[in-house]
């Protein structure tokens, strides 16, 4: 079931081939989404799930699809399956579907989706195409989650929306930093996480 | 300080602290090594005596500053005071903010010279008076090191330091507070310092009394307006410390100016441009149009607000600025443009300076590439038609 192959699909995205700090790949929504802890969670699971699933999919069609629609096939299994995605958390996470407004709908475009059907799945086994997207969808919520839980905190002294930075600090002058809520700052976050990964992990640095 | 300096050699017991010594030595005393090979000629106008010039340019404004702190605080609580007495009370009040600024960013500059084992770059000396100069006086001191903290470490460190950022450090750390704390860093509340100052001052407010800047009273209460040019030229009126005073500016700009190390390019030219837009605002301004600040004529524009210290102090900026010569005009004109631009139609923002400088300095490589391209193309051109 894991077998050497299958463990590194599973696991080298999580540090070492990391889909946002490596591979550099779905940006858009890593600073779009990341200034609430809950929305960056509800976001990381959509794409863990729309990544796997599609990721099987397109590994099962592998030999029938034509080489020269491949694209066009890959972007209809996906926009299925964001519809699905997008309908259940209408259904049942009204709030934060509101919150994540189109970034939902935009998984389609995020570059990890399509990174992954066209190096992984279009030429391996569904089981082993399966872990790869949930490994690469698990690579993508990390930092989503990391980058969330800085940005709130700094940015609404809050986490998962209770209070967390106490009242008397504000009542000592404290204030929330407004900066952190804007975009700026989480491309900055992201930089610097970018920065402790490469730091730790030698052969990553670019010369 | 020769006596102590094997300790700092390799093998001496502090050779960790290497870059401090020299960095000291060199602060102090002119370095008595020379080049080993070649013909060099050097004077003695290193980096450190540039810096130390702009300092002592930026002196008439922080001079200034602490008596306009004294003043406006003495008049907010309604009280006589002397000259002394303000001046006292202005020196006591900006002494924390310009400790704060030096200590955390000088600190940096030392641990990260620590860690790559290079030479202390000297940089700092002047980004940290003019941060003192350009932050409301009321801001918290903590914000003041944390946004200093953040501009040294991502505006500076990290493009490899001293003359290699692309944007003005200083102004990184007031867009900082800007953008993180706008409740303290506009309004009524953030240019006049109303407590005491170590127990120093300090009394209730007289009735009446506003702290807005004329700027931020042009944008939300323009009846009120009441600041003449020449209050804004002479310069007691409330505003960030250093901003205020358009002679100290310009005593700045003449030390500049004399000693060559400002671009009197870049000056004259942000003064046009912003003489320009306010010019071309003024002239579109109808009674009812909803853009108070347009209102002014372009001379008032300039005084007022910070646009003369940035174009003195922060556009001249050798590092981040333009450096072809043409590109310098094109550059400080844009800033002065965009400044006024800004202040006028932006109703968010009551004073632009800051964001034009920034915005142009991310603009400044590209002016030059140009404008060298085209030299290039016109003398490719010339050899061509011989």
């Amino acid at each position: 079931m894991l077998s050497k192959r299958n463990k590194e699909a599973l696991f080298n995205p999580l540090s070492k081939d990391n889909p946002v700090l490596v591979q550099i790949l779905g940006i858009c929504s890593t600073l779009a989404v990341t200034a609430k802890l809950e929305p960056a969670i509800v976001m990381g699971i959509s794409v863990i799930a729309v990544l796997a699933i599609s990721n099987v999919v397109i590994s099962l069609l592998r030999n029938t699809i034509p080489t020269s629609i491949r694209i066009i096939v890959q972007l209809v299994v996906v926009a299925a399956l964001v519809i699905v995605v997008q309908q259940i958390l209408r259904a049942y996470a009204y709030d934060v579907s509101l919150q994540l407004s189109v970034f939902i709908g935009l998984i389609i475009t995020n570059c990890i989706l399509m990174g992954r059907l066209e190096a992984f799945a279009l030429s391996n086994k569904p089981w082993p195409a399966f872990l790869d997207g949930i490994g690469n969808g698990l690579g993508y919520m990390i930092i989503l989650v990391i980058v969330a839980f800085f940005r709130e905190l700094l940015g609404s002294g809050t986490l998962l929306g209770f209070q967390v930075i106490p009242q008397w600090c504000y009542d000592h002058g404290y204030m929330n930093n407004g900066l952190m809520i804007l975009p700026p700052m989480a491309l900055i976050t992201v930089g610097c996480i970018i920065w402790v990964h490469r730091s730790r992990n030698k052969d990553l640095q670019e010369k | 300080m020769d006596k102590i300096k094997p300790h700092f050699q390799e093998g001496g017991k502090l050779s960790k602290l290497e870059s401090v010594y020299d960095g000291m030595e060199t602060f102090l005393f002119t370095p008595n090594t020379t080049s080993r090979s070649g013909v060099h000629i050097h004077d003695s106008n290193d980096m450190k005596r540039t810096m130390i010039t702009v300092v002592v340019a930026l002196v008439p404004c922080l001079l200034f500053a602490m008596y306009n702190i004294g003043f406006q605080h003495f008049k907010a609580i309604g009280m006589e005071a002397t000259f002394g007495q303000m001046f006292l009370f202005g020196l006591l009040a900006m002494l924390p903010v310009i400790v704060v600024s030096y200590v955390v960013g000088l600190g940096i500059e030392f641990i990260g010279a620590q860690i790559h084992h290079k030479e202390i770059q000297e940089g700092f000396l002047v980004t940290g008076i003019l941060i003192p100069l350009i932050v409301p006086i009321n801001t918290p001191l903590w914000m003041t090191a944390v946004a200093t903290a953040f501009a040294v470490i991502f505006a500076k460190e990290i493009f490899g330091g001293t003359g290699m950022n692309i944007f003005n450090v200083a102004l990184i750390t007031r867009a900082f507070l800007f953008f993180a704390y706008p409740s303290e860093m506009s309004g009524d509340s953030a240019f006049v310092k109303l407590d005491s100052a170590f127990g120093y001052g300090g009394g209730n407010v007289v009735d009446g009394f506003s702290g807005a800047t004329p700027l931020g009273e042009v944008a939300t209460n323009f009846d009120h307006f009441s600041t003449s040019t020449l209050d804004a030229f002479i310069g007691l009126i409330p505003g960030s410390p250093g901003e205020t005073s358009m002679i100290a500016i310009l005593i700045g700009a003449a030390i500049l100016l004399f000693t060559g190390i400002a671009s009197w390019r870049v000056m004259l030219s942000v003064f046009a441009g912003g003489l320009a837009m306010g010019a071309v605002a003024h002239a579109f301004a109808t009674p009812e149009t909803l853009y108070n600040a347009a209102h002014l004529d372009p001379l008032t524009q300039v005084c007022l607000g910070g646009f003369a210290f940035a174009a003195v102090f922060m556009a001249t900026d050798p590092v981040t600025g333009a450096r072809t010569k043409i590109g310098q005009y094109i550059y400080g004109f844009l800033i002065g443009v965009f400044a006024i631009l800004i202040r006028v139609y932006n109703g968010g923002y009551p004073e632009g300076a800051m964001l034009a400088v920034l915005l142009m300095n991310a603009f400044a490589p590209l002016i030059d590439y140009c404008v060298v391209q085209v030299n290039i193309n016109r003398r490719a051109k010339r050899a061509k038609a011989q």
